[in-house]
């Protein structure tokens, strides 16, 4: 069959969501990325595999988010010269992937590209590429200093201020080179990788049970969002389909993390602008759900509550009442707060055309989930490919305009309350049964795709397995498209703005470092 | 402002009591004499520092500030620079990229200075492990005096970790 959009000979893979597979040559790349742009197709993820188990070289592979579905395009690569031509002029956010994938499988793009490393600092030579299949696990190599190329910005009174890894907050380590006038930023540089611990190269040993926890700590914040992704992946890839109740469940716990996210973002946001009565409300509430969570699913952060087949726990008819109403009184207090924010001049006053993102640049980059929408790039997966448990549910896509700090808090509160009703109407809808199949085994080669609307956006699970084990697994954090939209953001703004645009798109490291 | 005001009577004080320290928590026999735990004790700066977590700990830290732990109450308080800390409290496992800013940030930390180790892979290096990229559990980069198992520990875990490392002053 072909794909709706574009001329290419596709071939549907088994699983929850619309996904596609196909092949081209290395040679045909770059015009099914420009067909694909021009056909309102983003770059979901991009990463790279050594297929020389299966007696051929390399592999590139890209994710393409079309109207209709998935494309997940394989693009074979010669073992002696694994190049091939790069796209980070098409899609702009498959710059730090293409490099990524050089620092770790060693296949490259052709002359031109940015030959910068990024995963790899220090920890191991340049010639040592961690995700090939003769990579020697048990070698310990030396640390060398990172000397990594920062762009340099010259001129009268401009100069350097170098922040992180370790911060001054309570945030995960990374390195920001700002390049400022005055208190005016010209240029912010990020340097990541910092927390890679080689969470691929560890997938490799597991056993699609194992994988399942591990896929809940690639990010921990989103770790229902990772391990719903994971379980899709390996229901497809091993032909079964998790029970109705189970998808309802998954359903209330993607919320729950959605919500509790949000709650304390809104929290540190308002202790960022100096009313520190919103960090104290905000985390007050966080902290209530984060307790019901624990009681209710046996864990404060739903870590494992997801599992490949359905969910690990049932939740009994009163325990969902006694949710519902406790997300009841809980909505009350977020909209007394949400009235105090928005009357509150000085907190206003620092939100408003903060860290502005404006929609053309912002479709253009790629940015996604929440802040996507707060700059109206209109996507959420929840909408744009209803599946079960949200088919029936009509979710409503929050989208504003602005893109500024003000923005991205108002799609907070507005996704808080649409949360709301959706656990309400899973709770009420909740169908009886079953709510854990065994698991069975993949066949030889088997693939399954995981694409989960997460709540910082679009999480991407995809697997290659075999029998009862991961062969190689690629998974995918929006923050890799957003990070890149954090350094136009801060422009011309002033320094001490920067933790407040920074806490607005709240970015995790753990998710791109891998 | 009536607003905040309202609220803020309306919900009152949410503060719960603090944990016991617990002994079983050490790793290391107790380094520093009674006379710093008992200064420490009292008015304790941290410096948090994330070597390589997957951020889960890190929620959990922040958790730890809420008012409902409100550790502010014990004269705990967290501060921007390891020159100004007392304790360091670390999340691992520790990456190989981090594992030269942890070693730095621990000489940065001003003598006499306590090392506390959080979650699973600080204690052990988890499910991550010791790799070409991780250097496993933190105690394998620099000293702890304390650990605290868990998945993430809860915020109270947290709490009574930090003050087993100073309880011995505090008695």
């Amino acid at each position: 069959m072909n794909l709706k959009e574009l001329p290419i000979e596709v071939e549907p893979l088994p699983g929850a969501m619309p996904v596609f597979r196909a092949s081209v040559a290395a040679a045909e790349l770059r015009e099914v990325c420009v067909q694909a742009r021009a056909r309102k197709a983003r770059l979901v993820a991009l990463w790279g595999t050594d297929d020389s188990e299966r007696g051929t070289g390399y592999a590139l592979h890209l994710a393409l988010a079309f109207p209709s579905g998935l494309l997940w395009l394989r693009v074979p690569l010669a073992r002696a010269d694994p190049r091939y031509p790069g796209i980070a002029d098409i899609y702009p956010a498959a710059n730090r992937m293409q490099r990524a994938c050089a620092d770790l499988v060693g296949i490259r793009p052709e002359d031109g590209a940015d030959a910068r490393k990024w995963l790899r600092h220090g920890a191991w030579p340049e010639d040592a590429y961690p995700l090939r299949r003769d990579f020697d696990t048990s070698l310990r190599h030396g640390q060398k200093p990172d000397r990594y190329p920062f762009v340099a910005v010259a001129g009268e009174g401009v100069h350097e201020i170098p922040v992180g890894p370790v911060h001054a907050g309570t945030i995960e380590p990374g390195h920001f080179r700002f390049s400022i006038v005055g208190e005016k930023i010209l240029r912010l540089e990020e340097r990541l990788g910092y927390k890679h611990k080689g969470i691929e190269k560890r997938f490799e040993s597991m056993t699609l049970e194992e994988g399942a926890k591990l896929a809940g700590r690639v990010s921990g914040d989103s770790t229902v969002a990772y391990a719903w992704a994971y379980a899709m992946a390996v229901e497809g890839a091993t032909g079964i389909e998790p029970p109705r109740r189970a998808l309802a469940l998954r359903g209330i716990l993607l919320e729950l993390e959605r919500i509790a996210n949000h709650l304390g973002d809104l929290g540190y946001l308002g202790n960022d602008v100096a009313l520190s009565f919103g960090f104290s409300q905000f985390w007050r509430l966080k902290e209530e759900l984060l307790r019901f969570n624990a009681r209710l699913f046996g864990h404060r952060y739903l870590m494992d509550a997801i599992v490949p087949g359905g969910v690990a726990r049932d939740l009994p008819r009163a325990d969902a009442e006694g949710l519902v109403r406790a997300l009841e009184g809980m909505r009350r207090e977020v909209e007394t707060l949400q009235s105090i924010y928005e009357e509150h001049a000085g907190a206003q006053d620092r939100f408003i055309m903060t860290g502005q993102v404006l929609p053309e640049l912002a479709e253009r980059l790629g940015l996604n989930g929440f802040a996507g929408r707060a700059s109206g790039v209109r996507r959420d997966l929840r909408v744009d490919y209803p599946v079960p448990p949200y088919q029936q549910l009509d979710p409503r896509m929050i989208s504003h305009t602005r893109g500024d700090v003000a923005a991205r808090v108002l799609v907070r509160f507005e996704e808080v309350f649409e949360s709301m009703r959706l656990i309400e109407a899973l709770v009420q809808e909740l169908p009886p049964g079953e709510t854990r199949l065994p698991l069975a085994k993949a066949g030889s080669g088997a693939k399954g795709i995981g694409w989960v609307e997460g709540w910082r956006g679009e999480v991407l699970i995809a697997l290659e397995a075999g029998g009862n084990r991961i062969h190689r697994l690629h998974p995918h954090d929006p923050s890799w498209q957003n990070w890149p939209l954090l350094e136009h953001a801060v422009h011309g703004n002033i320094v001490p703005d920067f933790p407040l645009i920074n806490k607005s798109f709240n970015l995790s490291y753990s998710g791109v470092d891998l | 402002m009536y607003q905040i005001l309202k609220q803020i009577a309306k919900i009152g004080i949410v503060t719960e009591p603090w944990p016991h320290p617990d002994d079983a928590l050490r790793v290391s026999a107790r380094r520093l004499g009674d006379a710093i735990l008992a200064r420490f004790g009292r008015a304790l700066a941290i410096r948090h520092v994330d070597a390589g977590s997957c951020n889960g700990c890190e929620l959990e830290i922040h958790a730890l500030n809420s008012p409902f732990t409100n550790p502010e109450q014990l004269g705990i308080k967290f501060v921007a620079s390891p020159r100004h800390a007392d304790l360091l409290l670390v999340t691992g496992p520790v990456s190989r990229n981090m594992e030269t800013a942890l070693r730095r940030t621990w000489e940065a930390t001003p003598d006499p200075k306590l090392v506390v180790a959080i979650g699973d892979c600080g204690c052990t290096g988890g499910i991550f492990g010791e790799s070409y990229a991780s250097c496993g559990r933190v105690s394998n980069v620099i000293p702890v005096d304390v650990a605290v198992p868990g998945c993430p520990p809860t915020p109270d875990a947290i709490l009574q970790a930090i003050l087993t490392a100073v309880s011995a002053g505090r008695r």
